[in-house]
């Protein structure tokens, strides 16, 4: 196991009843918006095994919802989130699925809009999460650090033009990974940095070529 | 500090060749790895603590149910059964049970709690700090070496197991609870590094075997009573240990004796309602929605 810190022991201060099963599902929510970015006008919850069996109880449909739309795991809203006025729009549905292929307490974000994307994570204990699969790509996105990921035309030389743009302005990447569909087709890169990205980074690795998707990704702060 | 903190071994090792406490040691690590100084780690346990302070008042006066009208009023009767005679063992320990309820409660409720380490185990590590603090006069800074001192604990712990009953039952939820609340009344006693430490394994050793098979799948039966009972589990630790009562087997081969009762563990027992009092009559009944 990992260890990262010692406030994933003593935190986060949350909206009961589960850290796994509410906190998780407002964290994980709260990381698919950071890589969505948009609105969505069609969301539909897909939750597995444990997730789908006593998330009713635990609020987890409520949690996903809420950090969907970016409420925090403290936020006194998600209890009667499904009354929430802002929310009387959207259009969303849930969908109980068993799976042992999958993690206990595993989700997919269905997010139909200008874009569509389908977001895959997981609840991994004590309020921690990961971002496991954008689409069809391999990603590890836990909230812990600032990231970037990025989707790009697999070739020879990528990781270290993008690698350059971070080292120049004097960033510590803390974690790389890589992941591609198959030689020469999409690949996905996943950065986890210290500190904070700045929006330049962002917009020169938007420039280099055959590049075709880039996001900055927040940490979740609690 | 640009080591790991993985092992109880290492910890007591680095505490005692700097000759600092393990909150001290722990808060500077915390500092290092994410870059801000140690004041920012201290405020941010006070910011714990003042959460856990407050759910505990209001906790106290509520009597709101949980959605399924299972639990949620109980913290008031403990306190109508005490407003009329004394507990046996005083009032430190109606304080330590009343508030391990009072902030169980608050849990179900979907109120605002610590998880610590998980909601379904939040009510133990706030009772004892609380509570000791309370009656022993802790200030601010005392306070925040208790917590900083109980989160060191499971932090230990988590090298090796996730702190989530789907791994490894409750042991690794209210059973890390207790041990990180007894290092935690180790601290605020007066105990030496070892001690704490030790008082952490008493207390681990005790709840080997802990099955997590929550009825209806709810943090309700039995998490909420059982919060009550390991917050005590978590002071017995601490005496035996500051009696200078040590536990035969070194603290880390007992985590290694908890994962791997984690990993025998059968699945129906851990987080899936499928064994243990999930099943029973009764338990099928309330789960169906037929009784409550």
């Amino acid at each position: 196991m990992k260890q990262r810190s010692l406030f994933d022991v003593i935190s986060p201060i949350m909206t009961g009843p589960s850290s796994s099963h509410t906190a998780g599902a407002v964290r994980l929510g709260l990381l698919a918006r950071n890589i969505y970015k948009e609105t969505p006008k069609k969301i539909i919850f897909r939750l597995y095994n444990s997730f789908a069996q006593t998330g009713k109880g635990h609020g987890t449909d409520k949690g996903l919802l809420a950090g969907l739309f970016g409420y925090s795991v403290d936020s006194e809203k998600i209890k009667n989130i499904f009354n929430e006025p802002s929310l009387k729009n959207i259009n969303y549905t849930y969908e109980y699925l068993q799976n042992m292929d999958r993690h206990p307490n595993a989700v997919d974000f269905v997010l139909e809009g200008r874009i569509n994307m389908t977001i895959s994570g997981n609840s991994v204990g004590a309020g921690n999460v990961e971002i496991t699969k954008i689409d069809s790509f391999t990603t590890k996105i836990s909230g812990e650090y600032n990231t970037i990921i990025l989707f790009y035309k697999d070739k020879p030389g990528m990781i270290s033009r993008v690698s350059t743009i971070i080292q120049k302005e004097n960033i510590n990447i803390a974690s790389l990974d890589c992941d591609r569909n198959a030689r020469g087709q999409t690949a996905s890169m996943c950065i986890c940095v210290d500190g904070q990205i700045p929006p330049k980074v962002i917009s020169e690795i938007e420039k280099i070529e055959d590049v075709y998707f880039v996001r900055s990704i927040k940490k979740l702060e609690d | 500090m640009d080591f790991n903190i993985n092992t109880f071994e290492k910890l007591l090792n680095i505490c005692e060749s700097k000759n600092k406490k393990i909150y001290e040691v722990m808060q500077e690590k915390e500092a290092f790895d994410f870059d801000i100084d140690v004041e920012s780690v201290r405020n941010r346990a006070a910011k714990n603590i003042e959460a856990m302070k407050s759910a505990i008042k209001s906790g106290m006066t509520s009597k709101e149910k949980s959605f399924s009208g299972l639990c949620g009023d109980d913290c008031v009767k403990l306190q109508k059964r005490y407003k009329k005679e004394t507990s046996l063992f005083g009032k430190i320990y109606e304080k330590i049970i009343t508030y391990a309820l009072a902030t169980m409660e608050e849990n179900l409720r979907m109120n605002k709690i610590v998880a610590c380490p998980t909601a379904g185990s939040c009510g133990i590590v706030p009772a004892v700090i609380v509570a000791l603090s309370e009656e022993k006069g802790l200030n601010k800074e005392e306070e925040i070496n208790a917590l900083i001192t109980a989160g060191t604990v499971g932090y230990v712990i988590s090298a090796k197991v996730a702190m989530a009953g789907a791994v490894a039952g409750c042991q690794a939820e209210c059973g890390v609870a207790s041990a990180m609340s007894a290092a935690a009344a180790a601290q605020i006693l007066g105990g030496n590094e070892r001690q704490k430490i030790n008082a952490a394994v008493l207390a681990l050793k005790n709840i080997l075997g802990l099955t997590c098979d929550p009825v209806g799948g709810l943090v309700e039966i039995p998490c909420v009573k059982r919060n009550v009972f390991l917050s005590i589990h978590a002071i017995t630790g601490a005496e035996l240990s500051l009696a200078g009562i040590e536990s035969k087997i070194p603290p880390d081969e007992v985590v290694d004796a908890m994962v791997q009762t984690g990993q025998l563990m059968s699945p129906l027992l851990k987080e899936t309602s499928q064994g243990g009092l999930a099943v029973t009559k009764n338990g099928l009944l309330i789960s169906s929605g037929t009784i409550r």
